[in-house]
């Protein structure tokens, strides 16, 4: 078992991506999607503006890039913290 | 061969492969009945979690919703992916290393409290009965078309398949059934929606179509479908009409809702490893990307069809579809079959032996229609729910094509009824009567009460799915607020907090749950039995707040009371602490530990 320093470096490092993670996904879609989406209405996308697109489409797939991105990097960091499952 | 029995044939087939699979992976120990022993691969996880999660709603209802609304109902889209996200991050990989079988059992035991316990059961009850109703809305709709009966019977039969399913095998049966219900369900509502792509805009991918252009008129897709549609004084498809807080609050508790509800939370104890959940919540919103980047094609080329259909001499100025071409026409078929479930209906107001469709509340059009002797819109029903399982034959595509839609339709429909209803029947029978009432009864006992639970969560679902509180996307969003407002917080503060309490989690749940239903129910009637409401939708008690959104500020109120609470009673025991420091960290997690 590790001790509660390596925890605590561990956990900081942890929250420090999902601070990060929660702050694109807030932006991509109450932002992008919603909230910004006038000052994204001169940017023409298909018949429509870029932020119908971040609503209908785009928010989704910021959406599983942030999740893989968390799996791969949370994996990796257990291994550098010595935390990982054996 | 007929529509019908072409119907017969698909959904036979597939019923008979998943009731195979059933019996193969059939259930043993009480263990491998709750979380399939424990060693289910993480993409084969993600695939079971997405058609555990792609209801009736999603399938069946959502496509609609944003085909009669457009932008408006992207809150849809978002809502119920960006969940994952906060599943993913929040909750998944650390329920996983506490290694429990139920959501409730992790509430009980960090927040030290029985009472804890007993009232997270209570609030996924409630929740996951909410649920249900909107499923069971959808089973109708789905079993009407398909049986060709109207949709209340439609309806009984569907809950007496729904419950003979539930029953027959545990989260064994079921993880692999739900495989083969992923399969099945992903093919029925992705081959139209190319089918319909290449026929409007030339691309196999409907997502792209969706941005494409519009073949016949060389016009952008969502161009063409603004100009017709404004054409008849509705509004316009991709123009941002709602009102924006309430669209935010809207989106938000449908994200929150997703990371708080219990069958889709208990898919990730069944993973080996606390690395595993994570990719496990990955590969899930991939399978469930798959529909919901289709779903936004699906209904804007649907609104585009069937508007076009209406009007089919080039729009509101031409002259509009004939009853005679209605009763005779082949490609006209699907307006006939649909009227038979109660849930289509025209007819010819002003007796010109045509059909007009527009929006009659629109000033514009009144004027329009003053002048051509119009006397208002004679598509008098249009349930939304019917749009995508009509959508292959509004299409005029093949037999085989709405034969599959219609298995697709009931195996969204009855793998979320199945997954509900385990997930209501193991926090009666496991968290309630085994961790609370009897905690000596016997495994035979529990499997016994178990049963039972499902039986009176499907009878009390179907009464109130006779008259549902929405369309089925709709009543499942209450579900999504009920859970936003009680189990997300106290999971997400039982990880991320060393203050909160076993008081002030018990009281947060309680403020959280007891605010939002009664808001709720305020809306949309005591129990949701008609005509008992005080307020409606269309004007909330709170400013713009529809009872649909109010999860967000119940989950608030959730968090806000747990931890005031806490601040004023005695603080977390030290072996609390310690559990939720090695809840934080993977290492020690036992893979696929068995009971």
């Amino acid at each position: 078992m590790a001790d509660n320093s390596t925890n605590d470096a561990y956990w900081s490092a942890n929250l420090r991506i999902i601070v990060i993670s929660l702050v694109i996904w807030a932006i991509v879609s109450f932002g992008f999607g919603i909230l910004l989406r006038p000052m994204l209405s001169g940017i023409a996308v298909g018949g429509t503006d870029l932020g119908f697109w971040f609503a209908q489409q785009g928010s989704i797939i910021i959406f599983l890039i942030l999740i893989f991105n968390y799996a791969f990097r949370m994996n990796k960091l257990d291994r550098e913290h010595g935390v990982d499952e054996e | 061969m007929d529509q019908f029995t072409i119907n017969l044939l698909f959904v036979g087939a597939s019923f008979a492969l998943y009731i195979g699979i059933a019996i193969w992976a059939r259930a043993g120990s009480t263990s491998e009945f709750y979380a399939a022993g424990r060693g289910v691969h993480p993409v084969t996880n993600g695939m079971a979690t997405a058609a555990d999660w792609m209801s009736a709603a999603s399938f069946i209802s959502m496509a609609g919703l944003i085909a009669f609304t457009g932008y408006d109902n992207s809150s849809f889209l978002m809502g119920w992916t960006g969940g994952y996200v906060l599943l993913a991050l929040l909750l998944a990989p650390y329920l996983r290393k506490f290694g429990k079988f139920t959501v409730s059992e992790f509430i009980g035991d960090r927040f030290y409290s029985q009472t804890a316990r007993i009232v997270a059961v209570i609030c996924l009850i409630v929740a996951s009965t909410t649920y249900v109703i909107g499923q069971m809305t959808g089973v109708g709709v789905a079993f009407g078309r398909f049986l060709e009966v109207d949709n209340q019977t439609g309806l009984f039969i569907g809950a007496a398949v729904v419950f003979a399913y539930a029953v027959f095998g545990g989260m064994k049966g079921v993880t692999y059934t739900q495989v083969a219900q992923y399969v099945v369900l992903i093919m029925a509502y992705t081959i139209p929606a190319i089918f319909i792509s290449l026929q409007l805009t030339g691309t196999p991918i409907p997502a792209l179509g969706l941005f494409g252009e519009h073949a016949a008129s060389g016009e952008p897709l969502l161009a063409k479908l603004d100009a017709i549609v404004t054409e008849l004084g509705f509004n316009e498809y991709t123009a941002h009409h709602a009102d924006t807080f309430n669209m935010v609050l809207f989106t938000l508790s449908l994200m929150i809702g997703t990371a708080g509800l219990p069958h889709v939370i208990m898919r990730f104890f069944t993973v080996p490893k606390v690395s595993d959940a994570r990719w496990s919540a990955g590969w899930a919103l991939v399978f469930i990307a798959l529909l919901y980047l289709t779903a936004p094609a699906v209904g804007a080329m649907a609104r585009l069809n069937i508007t076009e259909m209406m009007w089919p001499n080039g729009g509101v100025n031409g002259e509009a579809v004939t009853v005679q071409q209605i009763e005779t026409e082949d490609r006209y078929d699907w307006m006939k079959t649909w009227q038979k479930t109660g849930l289509l209906n025209w007819e010819d107001k002003n007796g010109d032996g045509k059909i007009q469709y527009y929006n009659d509340k629109s000033e514009a059009m009144q004027a329009m229609a003053a002048e051509k002797g119009w006397t208002g819109n004679e598509l008098t029903k249009f349930n939304r729910d019917i749009l995508v399982l009509a959508n292959p034959e509004i299409a005029n595509l093949p037999g085989w094509v709405i034969g599959l839609v219609a298995a697709g339709g009931l195996a969204a429909a009855l793998s979320t009824a199945a997954g509900l209803l385990l997930a209501i029947s193991s926090a009666v029978s496991h968290d309630l009567i085994k961790g609370a009432i009897n905690p000596q009864i016997s495994e035979k006992g529990e499997l016994l009460s178990a049963r039972v639970a499902m039986a009176v969560a499907i009878v009390v679902a179907t009464y109130l799915g006779l008259n549902p509180p929405g369309f089925a996307a709709q009543t499942v969003a209450l579900a999504f607020g009920l859970a936003a407002a009680s189990i997300f917080p106290a999971l997400m503060m039982g990880i991320f907090s060393t203050k909160v309490n076993n008081t002030g989690a018990v009281a947060g749940m309680i403020a959280g749950i007891s605010v939002t239903l009664i808001y709720i129910f305020l809306h949309k009637g005591w129990f949701f039995v008609p005509g008992t409401n005080s307020f409606t939708d269309a004007d909330p008690l709170l400013g713009t707040v529809k009872s649909t959104s109010f999860g967000a500020i119940g989950a608030a109120i959730n968090f806000t009371v747990a931890y005031v609470v806490s601040g004023m009673t005695k603080p977390l025991p030290a072996e609390i602490k310690e559990l939720v420091q090695s809840v934080r960290v993977p290492r020690g997690a036992g893979s696929a530990q068995d009971h």
